[in-house]
């Protein structure tokens, strides 16, 4: 079926809607799906029935020909199978010639020493990041970007590159050895160098709270990434949904934090099992109460245990509580989160993309006195996200 | 087992493996940095070390030694807004923001950033402290708007200087704290006020001055006096200036005194606030000099400067272009208590007085001097006087036609007749002379004042005006209107007709119907956010406001 909508331009919009599907297209520049002009052409059709069928002008029969031959096409599945096989070992000998290189660069700077590394920058490890996006595995490129701006970072900045040079070896060699390792693990390290991740995996239905949610926009500034925490009411679970957003546009999965969600999340392999994908949800309510929180000897534990699963974790969430956030002195010095009881303290980092103002309002809400905070807790320090109000024991979002 | 990456500081390691592996680890660093060519070894086999103990001490992490704790914020005892509120004040706050990237034309939509002052306004009227999650975003934007300083500051009370000890950036709230700060003694505490008085930061004096004078007059003066002559020029005036607020005949002996001050700037002030109190000696010395100078059918100022003025206050150089004579007499007619013209005159009236004609061509002088007299004495009798029947043509009124010096005469007089003089000076002059006289009526403006404002509004449309225009005056009646009147301009919201069809397309200038459509959509919607907002604010009828709610 297919029409012409008069918009606002000069030429008319060219909407065609295949009603097996169903399944649209228009011409008009609507990033709604359908537009309104299929919409409208799907009310006319309720309406008043089809008009006398005609020939479909040139532009609606390629759009629906070629709807066809990509059904047949999938149809054809299941005869692929073994060139799916020949796809993927293609994929793993590429990769495989991607860490070997890696390797050798690594082994190369190291007999050199890394003093050089102050004046060489960035161009070397962007050329070699380049080298692994055409190995295919952008796990490895996007940590060998992240390289060239470690000289750059202050004090102990050799101890840090040394850090990064020896969990990238450590990446290398477990690929290599990948065959061998045992199914969650293995599946990490293929996450963790890049290679798609089947959907698959264990799916959890639960009541998800929200516990915090925030964007950060990649270095190049081309991407957006939304990280949502949720925890599970019932399973006690964290679990991860990352959404994107290219420039302009933030990624569309906004849910305030304090919601709580009928949901199933589908966990994917490896990762210590935080990356998940939300399925259908319906919102039941916003939670009364403030959760149970772990000291920080506690939570620094956590992170340790999880990094059993997923060496290459650079932090877990916890709750901590009760805790006093202990500003940082004149206002910009480190920041630390303590325990009310005894002497411990994590220091307090930003994750990329905070900024100092939520450590402000965590400071207000807790007024020196003991607060609930939910956060990333990893090897460089304690990240707040969201606090509980000591009085009303609503959640607020920091930052 | 390690301490948290550097930044932790102290290092919690115990035990000889610990140490061990902690030189293990620099050796290691050590031997990168130089690199295996030098220091021996294969590059694989560190990779490998390196790779062991990044994953262990990370596994192995211990918290740190914790730094000194903040020592806890005095408990506020005012109940939190209620919820919609709270959400309310976070949406105006984050506006403040978002205001400061737009920028171009406004729409129909409310400007957030103007609404901010009432909810502070309507918050603390009703007794609520901030919300603790949102009191740094008040500071933050106290400190852009001084003008949002005192209620902001209120409203954070103690949780909000708590905060601004710490962060710099909110240092100003220290400066301008008074009272609410929490430390303040009782004032009848003598030794705890002494103490805070000698050893206090001079915000911290001025806020003690402050609650000590409001507990015993004569304390406050007795105060000031022991530390008097040892205090800076510039905190001499400002302890001055605080004694405006309550002024009262206790405080003559002491303003007397200051008459002598070395600082000019303080004589000056001392002399001020006595000339604010007619039955000082210093109102009486200035009665018999402008007495002597002003009488019915004669104006003769004063021939000199002699001491006596000088001690008095009056300042000898005149600025440049006016007279010396004149100068003279201005301060001397300002000075003097306007309670002493009637017997002079012959029993008139002020408005009589006003209305003689006045010899030797004195007559701007000396009804400046009244005016400037009326509004420091406040009297409302003399200021009406000045301000002249309000339908009359401002330049033709009998004390002044700056609109300044007019808005300062209005704020002496009760606030209903002040409203009803607006509204008659709207209705005569319409909107073009109004904007600093409609900014002293008290807000909601009262039922005449804001019709007189719609109508004139809706008269300038009639007449084709472009509203930009008028938008200081919009801006103001979407600030100070009552909302209830919202439902009213309802029908100044559609564009109307007529005005499309005949007007608009002829002698209307084009565009200006769509344009007043919006701005009047916009003065609704206003109107209609601020009635809700204020509904918010509202205590909640069943549960009693408590310190948890």
């Amino acid at each position: 079926m297919w029409g012409l909508c008069k918009g606002s331009g000069s030429t008319p919009y060219r909407t065609v809607v295949d009603l097996t599907g169903p399944a649209y297209k228009c011409s008009c520049p609507s990033r709604k799906f359908p537009c309104k002009h299929a919409l409208g052409l799907l009310l006319l059709w309720a309406r008043r029935g089809a008009g006398d069928p005609v020939a479909a002008p040139d532009w609606a029969a390629e759009w629906l020909a070629g709807r066809t031959a990509r059904a047949e096409r999938r149809t054809a599945g299941p005869v692929d199978a073994e060139a799916a096989r020949k796809r993927a070992e293609r994929r793993a000998g590429r990769v495989g010639a991607g860490v070997a290189e890696l390797e050798r660069r690594l082994s190369d700077v190291l007999s050199g020493g890394l003093a050089g590394q102050e004046r060489s920058g960035y161009a070397g490890w962007e050329e070699t990041a380049a080298r692994m996006v055409d190995a295919q595995a952008p796990g490895l490129a996007s940590r060998v970007r992240e390289l060239g701006a470690i000289p750059g970072c202050g004090a102990g900045w050799p101890a840090r590159m040394l850090e990064e040079f020896a969990l990238l070896h450590l990446l290398d060699r477990a690929w290599l050895g990948v065959s061998g390792l045992p199914e969650p693990l293995a599946a990490t390290v293929r996450s963790r160098v890049g290679l798609p991740q089947p959907a698959e995996g264990e799916a959890v239905g639960d009541q998800w709270l929200v516990l915090a949610q925030y964007d950060s926009v990649s270095a190049d500034g081309r991407l957006t990434t939304r990280r949502t925490w949720l925890w599970g009411l019932g399973s006690g679970r964290p679990a991860l949904v990352l959404d994107f957003g290219p420039p302009g546009r933030p990624p569309e999965l906004a849910l305030p934090v304090g919601l709580a969600l009928e949901a199933e999340i589908r966990f994917r392999p490896g990762s210590a099992g935080l990356r998940g994908d939300l399925g259908d949800r319906t919102v039941t309510a916003a939670v009364p109460g403030v959760p149970e929180g772990v000291s920080t000897g506690e939570a620094l534990a956590a992170y340790g245990a999880a990094l059993r699963e997923d060496p290459w974790l650079e932090s877990w969430p916890v709750v901590l509580g009760p805790v006093i956030p202990i500003p940082g002195e004149a206002g910009d010095g480190a920041w630390q989160i303590a325990d009310v009881e005894g002497t411990s303290a994590l220091p307090v980092t930003l994750a990329q993309g905070r900024s100092r103002s939520g450590l402000w309002q965590l400071a207000a809400l807790s007024g020196g006195g003991p607060v609930t905070v939910f956060g990333e807790c990893g090897h460089r320090g304690f990240t707040p996200l969201t606090a509980w109000d000591p009085h009303t024991a609503e959640p607020v979002a920091l930052g | 087992m390690n301490d948290i990456d550097q930044a932790g500081g102290t290092t919690t390691a115990d035990g000889d493996a610990e140490r061990h592996g902690e030189r293990d680890w620099e050796d290691l660093v050590a031997t990168a940095l130089l690199g295996t060519e030098r220091r021996g070894g294969s590059p694989q086999a560190l990779l490998g070390a390196a790779a062991l103990r990044t994953v262990r001490r990370r596994a192995g992490l211990r918290p740190a030694e914790a730094a000194h704790r903040p020592r806890p914020a005095p408990r506020d005892p005012r109940p939190a807004p209620p919820r919609a509120a709270r959400r309310r004040l976070a949406q105006l706050l984050a506006g403040r923001t978002a205001a400061n990237n737009g920028g171009g034309r406004r729409g129909a939509a409310p400007d957030l950033t103007e609404l901010l002052p009432q909810w502070l306004a309507a918050a603390g009227r009703h007794g609520y402290r901030a919300p603790e999650a949102l009191v740094p975003a008040l500071l933050d934007a106290a400190r852009a708007r001084t003008d949002l300083r005192p209620q902001a500051l209120a409203l954070a009370g103690a949780r909000g200087l708590w905060l601004a000890r710490m962060n710099p950036d909110w240092r100003f709230a220290l400066r301008g704290a008074a009272g609410g700060g929490g430390g303040l003694p009782d004032p009848a505490d003598g030794p705890a006020v002494e103490r805070l008085w000698e050893e206090g930061l001079f915000a911290e004096r001025v806020a003690l001055l402050g609650i000590v004078r409001a507990h015993d007059a004569g304390a406050a003066t007795r105060l000031l006096t022991t530390t008097w002559p040892t205090e800076r020029a510039e905190d001499r005036l400002m302890f001055l200036d605080s004694l405006r607020t309550g002024l009262s005949p206790a405080d003559e002996p002491f303003l007397e005194a200051a008459l002598a001050d070395r600082s000019r700037n303080v004589r000056a002030t001392a002399a001020e606030l006595l000339s604010a109190l007619p039955g000082s000696a210093l109102a009486g010395r200035m009665a018999r000099r402008a007495l002597a100078c002003v009488g019915p059918g004669a104006v003769e100022p004063p021939a000199e400067c002699d001491a006596g003025m000088l001690r008095d206050g009056v300042v000898k150089r005149p600025p440049a272009g006016r007279g010396e004579r004149a100068w003279w007499l201005g301060q001397l007619v300002e000075a003097a208590p306007l309670s002493c013209w009637p017997e002079r005159f012959g029993g008139l009236d002020p408005a009589g007085i006003v209305a003689l004609p006045v010899p030797g061509g004195w007559a701007e002088e000396l009804h400046a001097a009244w005016c400037r007299a009326a509004v420091r004495q406040r009297d409302p009798q003399w200021s009406k006087a000045l301000l002249g029947p309000a339908s009359a043509p401002p330049a033709a009124g009998p004390g002044t036609a700056s609109l300044a010096e007019r808005a300062k005469l209005l704020e002496t007089l009760p606030e209903g007749e002040r409203a009803d003089w607006v509204a008659e000076f709207v209705r005569a002059h319409g909107l073009s002379e109004a904007f600093q006289l409609l900014g002293v009526c008290r807000v909601p403006w009262a039922g005449a004042l804001g019709r007189a404002v719609v109508e004139a509004l809706d008269a300038a449309r009639e007449a084709g005006s472009y509203p930009w225009s008028f938008s200081g005056v919009m801006g103001l009646a979407e600030r100070c209107l009552d909302p209830a009147e919202a439902s009213r301009l309802e029908a100044l919201t559609t564009l109307g007709e007529d005005h499309q069809d005949t007007e608009a397309s002829q002698d209307t200038s084009p565009g200006a119907a769509a344009y007043w459509s919006e701005a009047f959509q916009r003065l609704v919607a206003t109107l209609r956010l601020r009635a809700a907002m204020l509904a918010e604010l509202a205590p909640p009828p069943d549960v009693p406001p408590g310190p948890w709610s």
